[in-house]
């Protein structure tokens, strides 16, 4: 009788919160879909629209800015899974006296990202020419440290006699790495990849500081650059473009729910 | 060198050295413009441009849209420091100071210098070309130049019995009338505010400024070097913002500029100050009879002077300059000024813009498109020193520690005061 | 591996990938502390070597004593409420309750969505009069609240929206942990008479120790590097009230152009940086003694 009672009082518990949870974001997603003199009325028969998507699309140039991002995560994601790749092999696979000194250099990238050094990485991005390029606002993510961090964890648990068995056939140093390490840490690096894709496709404050111009925004960027307005904001414009913009992960994130979940959960407990 | 060979170096080189003349007269212009989500602003902005470069086949021109007012003046910035400066831009008339310090602008006078050219200069409204002007010199065009105006609901002033054709001009009528036109539900919380005035932010400083004018005094001077934020002109303008909150005519705390329109369309205010360029918002979008005022003043009518004028960048050539200044020439020609105020409210920065028929028709049919016009002989320049955007910081934190109660209104003055004068020393 | 690294690998495998990490990292925290002792330069005057000027005008600073006050009850309030309602919602989407899918679903979506979408959304949900907070509030004849535009509710208004992004993540780390609790040692407990709560307080927490550490820190750096919602929502106002450290850098370079007095406060945020690190690899240090 009592765990029935607990059990009715938990999932009313989990309904509400859930429910709580999900307010905000449902309202804004029905605003994008109903007309500007609905967003402060809410009207549950209101006529659904799609005009403010239209208007949306045409009034940024959006697929730029899609674009962009894709270049932007891309970039970004091949630098960092080799570049993260070698680093890691190099710790795991050698020993060499400065190895301690060098793996809590890099951890530092962890507390101290990009971000905070904001001033001067730019100042550094002016001086070698790279403000307002892809390339430039990738450049300070192409190696990561939480990577290394990832595929070290990983790659230690490589059984040794692996290795060595390769290494007896005659396999060099890429060899092995390409052939034994590489397939073993597959689903870290699909984790890895997940958590790498939606940090910058959110990353918003570099980027802002780095372009200029439509052609090398990003979609956050160029979302912020929509919404602030000097005279009146219309919410159910904006909330269409929110809404655009981070459809794509969103509908992603629907799709394969579990597997982002698994992943995400990977690269946490690792 | 074979015969041949040798005549088809000389064909080649001949024919580069054409095609370079050509090439001497043609600019690429990029141009940086500040505009709000408004959907038609963007296309008239659009379509003037491509008017332009149709008329122009030799030169091109990429307008380029960069956020709003405080973005683009960043960005231009941004991009001048990097070497890859626009040739022209549309950015705040306040920012000249900044500009003119980080060298990347060039006195327009400087290459307006033919009779045609000084006719053209005069030909704007005084009271626009004071804040673009510095040591003799004119730096800036005026373009989208705006002051705030007061919008009222007649609807909700026929329901409080009041003469909808009548909107208050002093402070103590605002009070009065705000006090009738306040509604609150049964249980006793305001659904309708009778007035609203953005107190947040650059947007407030803005109205602030226009408070300051109307009691007599000026926020800052044409030498850029005086900020004069703790004069009883200041002290009163806190004064009447507190009696609002207080006598519950206006919201305490707080106020953001971009939510301001939208409330009072949402009927929560039953009037606001805000910017005539939010007129072609409004009038698209009201559902109720509305009119225009001036800002009610507190010893005569005041107002401040905003927006935007164009800028033509010192890392220029000739051509480029000559083109930017073409251009500009065509964007606040009659028709073009017409055009782009009729398409946001912004007031045309020339009387012969006025005079244009789609202007006249457009007076007759929005008669509160010209309350920005008349008030332009009350309204002074908009804060704007050296270093602007440190030294406005201290009036915005004035203004809002003020409104949120949490200074007194001489103190927190003093302290703005203070604040600015060490930033301004410098240049003194 | 005791392999001994050749001079040609190491220069492939680190020396150049690791070159871009420093060139990012470190070398702009040693630039910024050479640039600290130098004034702001413009065109028309040159910047010169000014000393301990910057740091003088640091302590002087009233914004910055805001600013940093700011930040501490930021960082102390969202990263305890975040680990909290992330734990709550893993058991609640662990259990054997029907549509945990849906809940998961609802708790991890704010997570996949960018700062600045967020901050959209709230700052129209937080719109006096006319948001859908200020529309609830009318529901129940409560008078609207001005959010954003009170000293006293800002703040923690901000700090609600980073934990509705964050939550979310963390509650993901935590179900992770959670469904490697061996089920025996729960069941051992119950047998002995442990009532739920004690099973939960006695068994599963020490075992989400380490999610915890590592969730705290996630929190930590979080906290810190996320200013999205500040730029877009109040831009550190009113009255200073929601300006954190990182916002208050990108205001004084990039809104105030004052390169110089924006290294200075660099160099302040990475040292604070640096002693919070400190603090929790002492921390980290000592909970590993009771092990």
């Amino acid at each position: 009788m009592n765990r029935g009672l607990n059990r009715i009082l938990y999932f009313t518990l989990a309904i509400t919160l859930a429910a709580l949870w999900a307010l905000p974001f449902m309202y804004s997603v029905w605003t994008a879909f109903h007309d500007e003199k609905y967003s402060a009325n809410f009207q549950l028969g209101a006529p659904w629209t799609f005009e403010n998507f239209f208007r949306a699309w045409q009034a940024a140039p959006f697929s730029l800015y899609f674009a962009n991002t894709l270049i932007l995560i891309t970039i970004v994601l091949v630098a960092n899974l080799i570049l993260c790749t070698l680093i890691a092999y190099a710790f795991v696979r050698y020993k060499f006296r400065w190895a301690g000194f060098l793996f809590a250099l890099i951890m530092v990238q962890l507390l101290i990202s990009p971000e905070i050094l904001i001033v001067e990485n730019y100042l550094t991005l002016s001086r070698i020419g790279l403000t307002d390029t892809i390339i430039g606002i990738a450049l300070p993510y192409l190696t990561s440290a939480f990577g290394i961090f990832l595929l070290r964890q990983t790659f230690l648990t490589v059984p040794k006699s692996l290795d060595e068995a390769a290494q007896i056939e005659g396999a060099g140093a890429w060899r092995v790495l390409w052939n034994v390490y590489v397939p073993l840490a597959w689903p870290i690096y699909l984790a890895y990849s997940l958590v790498s894709v939606s940090f910058h496709w959110n990353n918003f404050l570099w980027p802002l500081i780095v372009t200029n111009s439509p052609e090398v925004r990003p979609l956050t960027v160029g979302l912020s650059v929509f919404a602030t307005v000097d005279s009146g904001v219309e919410w159910s414009l904006v909330n269409a473009a929110t809404l655009m913009t981070t459809a794509p992960l969103i509908i992603a994130f629907i799709i394969f729910q579990r597997q982002f979940v698994a992943n995400f959960m990977r690269a946490g407990i690792k | 060198m074979t015969t041949s060979k040798s005549l088809a170096t000389l064909l080649g080189a001949t024919s580069l050295t054409i095609a370079s003349a050509a090439a001497v007269s043609a600019a690429d212009l990029e141009f940086y413009f500040p505009v709000g989500v408004n959907a038609p602003a963007v296309e008239t902005i659009q379509a003037l441009t491509d008017e332009w470069a149709a008329a122009n086949p030799q030169h091109t021109v990429k307008a380029v849209y960069a956020g709003n007012y405080e973005e683009t003046t960043t960005k231009a910035l941004t991009a001048a420091n990097a070497g890859q400066a626009p040739q022209v831009a549309v950015l705040l008339s306040i920012d000249l100071f900044t500009l003119i310090e980080e060298d990347v602008i060039l006195p327009i006078s400087d290459i307006a210098n033919s009779d045609a050219d000084k006719e053209w200069i005069a030909g704007f409204y005084p009271g626009f070309m004071k804040d673009s002007q510095f040591e003799g010199k004119t730096y800036a065009i005026p373009f989208q130049r705006s002051t705030p105006v007061f919008y009222y609901n007649k609807d909700a002033f026929r329901e409080a019995g009041l003469d909808p054709e009548a909107p208050p001009t002093t402070w103590d009528e605002m009070i009065e009338v705000g006090k009738a036109l306040t509604v609150k539900d049964d249980n006793g919380n305001v659904t309708r505010w009778g007035t609203r005035i953005p107190t947040l932010g650059l947007g407030g400083a803005w109205l602030f400024g226009g408070l300051v004018v109307s009691k007599g005094d000026v926020l800052t001077t044409e030498t850029g070097i005086e900020a004069r934020m703790d004069t009883p002109a200041t002290l009163a303008s806190l004064e009447f913002l507190l009696r609002l909150a207080e006598e519950e005519v206006m919201a305490p705390g707080g106020i953001t500029w971009g939510d301001t329109p939208k409330a009072f369309l949402e009927g929560q205010t039953a009037s606001m100050w805000t910017s005539t360029g939010n007129l072609a918002f409004v009038e698209e979008n009201a559902e109720f009879d509305w009119g225009v005022g001036f800002l009610p003043g507190g010893d005569g009518p005041g107002a401040p002077i905003g927006g935007g004028n164009f800028y033509i960048f010192e890392d220029t050539t000739e051509e480029e300059r000559e083109a930017a200044l073409d251009f500009i020439r065509f964007m606040t020609s009659p028709e073009s000024a017409a055009k782009w105020s009729i398409a946001t409210g912004y007031v045309a920065p020339r009387p012969d813009a006025w005079e244009t028929p789609e202007m006249k028709e457009y007076a007759e049919r929005l008669p509160q498109a010209l309350v920005a016009l008349d008030q332009l002989e009350y309204a002074e320049r908009e804060f704007a020193t050296f270093q602007r955007a440190k030294v406005t910081q201290y009036l915005v934190d004035a203004i809002e520690s003020v409104v949120t109660g949490n200074a007194e209104p001489a103190e927190a003055l003093a302290k703005a005061q203070e604040g600015a004068d060490k930033v301004l020393g410098d240049y003194q | 591996m005791n392999n001994r690294l050749s001079f040609r690998l190491a220069m492939i495998m680190l020396v150049m990938p690791c070159s871009l990490l420093v060139a990012f990292t470190h070398y702009p925290t040693i630039r910024a502390v050479i640039n600290s002792f130098w004034n702001n330069g413009s065109s028309r005057r040159p910047s010169r070597f000014v000393g301990t000027e910057n740091y003088h005008a640091l302590l002087e600073d009233d914004r910055l004593a805001q600013v940093l006050i700011n930040s501490t009850i930021y960082a102390l309030g969202t990263i305890p409420l975040a680990i909290g309602l992330a734990i709550g919602m893993a058991l609640l989407v662990n259990s054997r309750l029907p549509g945990t899918a849906l809940m998961r679903l609802s708790f991890f979506m704010p997570t996949m969505l960018p700062m600045i979408a967020v901050a959209n959304i709230w700052l129209f949900f937080y719109a006096p009069g006319i948001g859908l907070a200020s529309q609830i509030l009318d529901l129940f004849g409560l008078p609207s609240i001005n959010f954003l535009g009170r000293t006293d509710t800002a703040l923690a208004s901000m700090m609600f929206v980073a934990v509705w992004k964050e939550a979310g993540l963390f509650m993901i780390f935590y179900l992770a942990a959670l469904q490697s609790v061996p089920t025996n040692l729960k069941d051992a407990a119950r047998l002995e008479g442990a009532s739920a709560f004690r099973v939960f307080w006695d068994v599963v927490m020490p075992l989400l120790r380490p999610t915890t550490i590592f969730v705290a820190v996630n929190a930590l750096i979080n906290a810190f590097r996320l200013v999205d919602h500040v730029i877009v929502m109040t831009e550190g106002g009113p009255n200073s009230s929601t300006a954190l450290l990182l916002y208050y850098i990108f205001e004084v370079t990039f809104r105030q152009r004052d390169f110089a007095y924006g290294a200075t406060l660099t160099v302040l945020m990475v040292f604070l940086l640096g002693l919070l690190a400190i603090f929790q690899f002492w921390i980290l240090n000592r909970k590993a003694h009771y092990q």
